[in-house]
């Protein structure tokens, strides 16, 4: 075991009896998955339907409720994605300050709850590019805390799997939003305000939920951190770590976080975005046009199916293989679209393929990531892992189009996938020490 | 040694800030109590979850009313309104004046025929009226569409399919009385269609929704259809499109608003890096060069001398950014018309010098027409209607 996890453990262990509930959960002697956990799963759950509600309808409304034509132009740019980086490094600061991590969270989800409102009296692109900008900050700043909050309800050795639990959860609501949508606008034809309506009153649940069942002191964190710093101190470096924005930025001086982190973002630059994947799908394995919508639907199935039997394999064989063998699925569905045969059952190979990416390795990263990272400094440390990764996605991207536009799809995605090998390749090498334990 | 600032304990104030007022006021407080120090709460489950239903019962009742509301609008707009056009049912004909269709012979002044967006029964059909009397009584084929054209005997009409758990859309491809001929399932919401003046190709545009709520971005998919051959092309991102001598081959190119010169040729608008380009394309070799930059859904002249579009017009706010205007094609120069409002639609050209197009109206939208040239002023032709198209 490494030395940071006893560190960020061992005060909840000792000093604080209290403080370990983590085994308590709904079926004690049977899951090792929290309450809190399965709390924060069910306030991800509801607020994903209201989201995706929101999502699976606003091209419809857009083009024939407000007679909008976003052609070709994209509501949010790249500045926004500087902007939501920022914010997602400053959630995470912000929650380990005091150990405030409901406290962020609570913020992150009740901002995006507000903005449902704001979407019935915006009629513009650009004032609908606003409020979008604003829900998609709450949501940045809201994933560091939650994901903390999650690492340190959840007992190290069961992580992975509670993990995996959540994000199962989460994609459980984000696959019936669109079911909720449809049912409201097929009992109310155009009723667009009506699904807006009952988005914020399914966000509004959320944070209710939240606020009633998910308790303000993560369990890990024990006591308050002045209090038991010094029994800390004794377990492990005299120096606990205060939440500074110095001690953060600091996190990057440790061999194991930086490491991690780096593979994370080397991964990160060769990973396609969705978009891409599911416009190579129908380019190279022609899939039908009625199809194009549900691609989706068919990774999202297939990240649900997998995410707790990959998260609990994690907790055994090691969080860092699956993450990077999760990568091996990624490799392998570039491999099927690069062959480019129209065999029937290759668009379900490749979607699964990607559905087990996200599954070995969204989840699973932060669980790896936690363990790098004391208690008290947890969600900066996990927003700091998890901007890099998107920010290395968001640089792939535009070198991926950009590559396209030079040299076509096929050598574009050639290239994601030799960058990729290499990227695996520095990763498995690099791999962070303490990491192969478990 | 790491004091931090709050002396946080049992029941301490921070925590949970109680922000979230119009999400739960009731509940920000009880939480805030019913959750400190590991769990430990105050307010035990009993508590906790007497507030959660009553959240749960006001919150349902507002997403139930709202749904409540929504639906009676729904059903209002099946009910006729007052002052509205008459509307009855009736056969409809796209075919041409010299070859009238058995049955239904059309006026020698020829017929208009759109989407009529009254309310009541015949809501969303396509509806006819004579050309020279546009706010005359319609009549209601019975066809409903969202997106229609017709020319040469040929209609194509883009329509929702309600499914069991999702609405889905198709093109379909009518002759003369409306009958369907092919249709082809489509990949997104329907915006444009056209057909070639000999009734011979049909193509249209689709949005296809961004994958995602993080990206936003949309997409488009432009496809034409051979009625003779039954060849499809189905995006004309496979074409080959050539910008002053460079092939184009960018992951971000989005086609739309093709408009037919002969059965082989047509103008329609590409767009990549941001810019917008007015393309001439041939579907023989489905090979296409750009033109000229800043023309969008262009609509060509019965006489292919001219074409309307909407532009970008610098300046303008970027929620109302276009203008209808014409351009020259043999100079290549364009000049705005009298319509001073944004106009977000593919115009028809209603004979050889006069625009039509759809304005947002109190039904949905309404049609204007207004002179090519830049002279005179814009005139209402008909309320509560979309997607006009001359038979004559």
């Amino acid at each position: 075991m490494y030395v940071s996890e006893s560190r960020g453990s061992t005060p909840a262990a000792t000093a604080s009896p209290t403080a370990r509930p983590t085994a308590r959960g709904l079926f004690p002697g049977r899951s090792a998955v929290s309450a809190t956990v399965l709390a924060l799963g069910t306030v991800s759950l509801i607020t994903d339907v209201s989201s995706e509600m929101v999502t699976a309808v606003l091209p419809l409304y857009l083009v024939t409720g407000l007679g909008l034509s976003p052609l070709g132009f994209g509501l949010l740019d790249g500045v926004y994605n500087g902007f939501s980086a920022l914010v997602r490094l400053v959630g995470g600061h912000l929650a380990d300050r005091g150990g405030r991590h409901k406290a962020v969270a609570v913020v992150g989800y009740g901002l995006s709850a507000l903005c449902k409102p704001l979407l019935l009296a915006a009629h513009t692109l650009p004032l609908i590019g606003a409020v979008l900008a604003a829900d998609r900050t709450g949501k940045g700043l809201r994933t560091a805390p939650r994901d903390a909050m999650i690492s340190l309800s959840a007992a190290p050795e069961v992580r992975g799997r509670a993990f995996g639990v959540h994000r199962a959860m989460d994609t459980t609501g984000a696959l019936l939003g669109p079911l909720a949508a449809f049912l409201i606008l097929r009992q109310a034809a155009d009723g667009y305000d009506a699904v807006f309506t009952v988005s914020f009153c399914v966000a509004a649940f959320g944070v209710v939920v939240l606020l009633l069942f998910v308790p303000s002191r993560a369990p890990g964190l024990g006591l308050p951190a002045g209090r038991s710093a010094p029994a800390a101190g004794g377990a492990g470096e005299p120096q606990a770590e205060r939440p500074t924005l110095r001690a953060a930025l600091a996190l990057l001086n440790r061999r194991e976080l930086r490491g991690l982190t780096l593979c994370a973002v080397a991964l990160g630059l060769a990973t396609v975005s969705d978009s891409f994947v599911y416009l190579l799908l129908q380019r190279r394995l022609g899939v039908p046009d009625r199809w194009f919508a549900l691609l989706p639907l068919g990774t999202a199935a297939a990240f649900l199916l997998l995410a707790v039997p990959l998260g609990r394999w994690a907790d055994r064989v090691g969080r860092w293989r699956v993450f990077v063998g999760g990568h091996l699925a990624l490799l392998l569905a570039y491999g099927l679209l690069l062959g480019g045969s129209r065999a029937g059952a290759l668009p379900y190979a490749v979607l699964g393929l990607h559905g087990a990416f996200y599954a070995a390795t969204d989840g699973v990263l932060m669980a790896a990531a936690a363990g790098s990272v004391p208690a008290g400094l947890r969600s900066s440390g996990l927003a700091l892992v998890q901007t890099g990764q998107a920010a290395a996605r968001f640089v792939c991207s535009i070198a991926f189009g950009a590559a396209w536009t030079a040299w076509g799809d096929r050598s574009a995605l050639g290239g994601a996938a030799v960058a990729l090998t290499v990227s695996m390749a520095m990763a498995l090498a690099l791999r962070p020490r303490g990491q192969e334990t478990r | 040694m790491t004091v931090t600032e709050d002396g946080q304990g049992v029941g301490g104030p921070d925590g949970t800030p109680g922000t979230d007022g119009s999400a739960a006021g009731s509940a920000a407080g009880a939480g805030d109590g019913g959750a400190t120090a590991a769990g430990e709460a105050p307010m035990g489950v009993r508590g906790r979850l007497l507030v959660l239903v009553a959240c749960v019962a006001v919150l349902a009742c507002v997403a139930g009313a709202a749904v409540w509301h929504a639906s009676a609008r729904a059903d209002r707009r099946n009910q006729v309104q007052a002052g509205g056009p008459v509307v009855h049912a009736g056969p409809v004909s796209l075919a041409p004046a010299a070859a009238p269709a058995a049955g239904a012979a059309a006026p020698a002044a020829g017929t208009l025929v759109f989407r009529s967006m009254a309310w009541g029964p015949h809501r969303d059909e396509l509806t006819g009226v004579p050309a020279g009397a546009p706010n005359g009584p319609r009549t209601a084929s019975g066809v409903k569409c969202l997106r229609f054209y017709a020319a040469g005997g040929t209609g194509i009409c883009l329509q929702a399919v309600r499914g069991a758990v999702d609405d889905s859309y198709r093109a379909v491809v009518l002759d003369a009385r409306l009958r369907t001929v092919r249709t082809v399932a489509l990949a997104g919401i329907p915006t444009r269609a056209r057909v070639s003046p000999s009734g011979r190709m049909v193509a249209w545009t689709v949005f296809v929704g961004g994958d995602s709520y993080a990206v936003g971005a949309f997409s488009t998919r432009t496809s034409i259809l051979d009625t003779r051959t039954g060849v499809l092309q189905s995006t004309l991102e496979d074409y080959d499109v050539t910008r002053d001598g460079h092939r184009v081959r960018a992951a971000d190119v989005n086609f739309w608003g093709v408009t037919f010169a002969d059965d082989t040729h047509f103008y329609a608008t590409l767009a990549t890096g941001g810019h917008t380009y007015l393309i001439h394309g041939d579907t023989t070799t489905r090979t296409a060069v750009t033109l000229r930059t800043n023309v969008e859904c262009p609509s060509l002249s019965p006489d292919g001398t001219r074409i309307a579009f909407k532009k970008r017009v610098p300046g303008l706010s970027s929620d109302a950014p276009w203008r209808l205007y014409v351009l020259d094609l043999a100079t290549l120069r364009d000049h705005p018309t009298a319509e001073t409002r944004d106009v977000d639609d593919q115009a028809v050209w209603s004979d050889g010098h006069t625009l039509a197009y759809a304005l947002p109206g109190d039904y949905g939208s309404d049609l204007y027409t207004v002179p090519a040239d830049g002279s005179g002023a814009p005139r209402l032709l008909t309320a509560s209607a979309l997607s006009p198209a001359w038979i004559r």
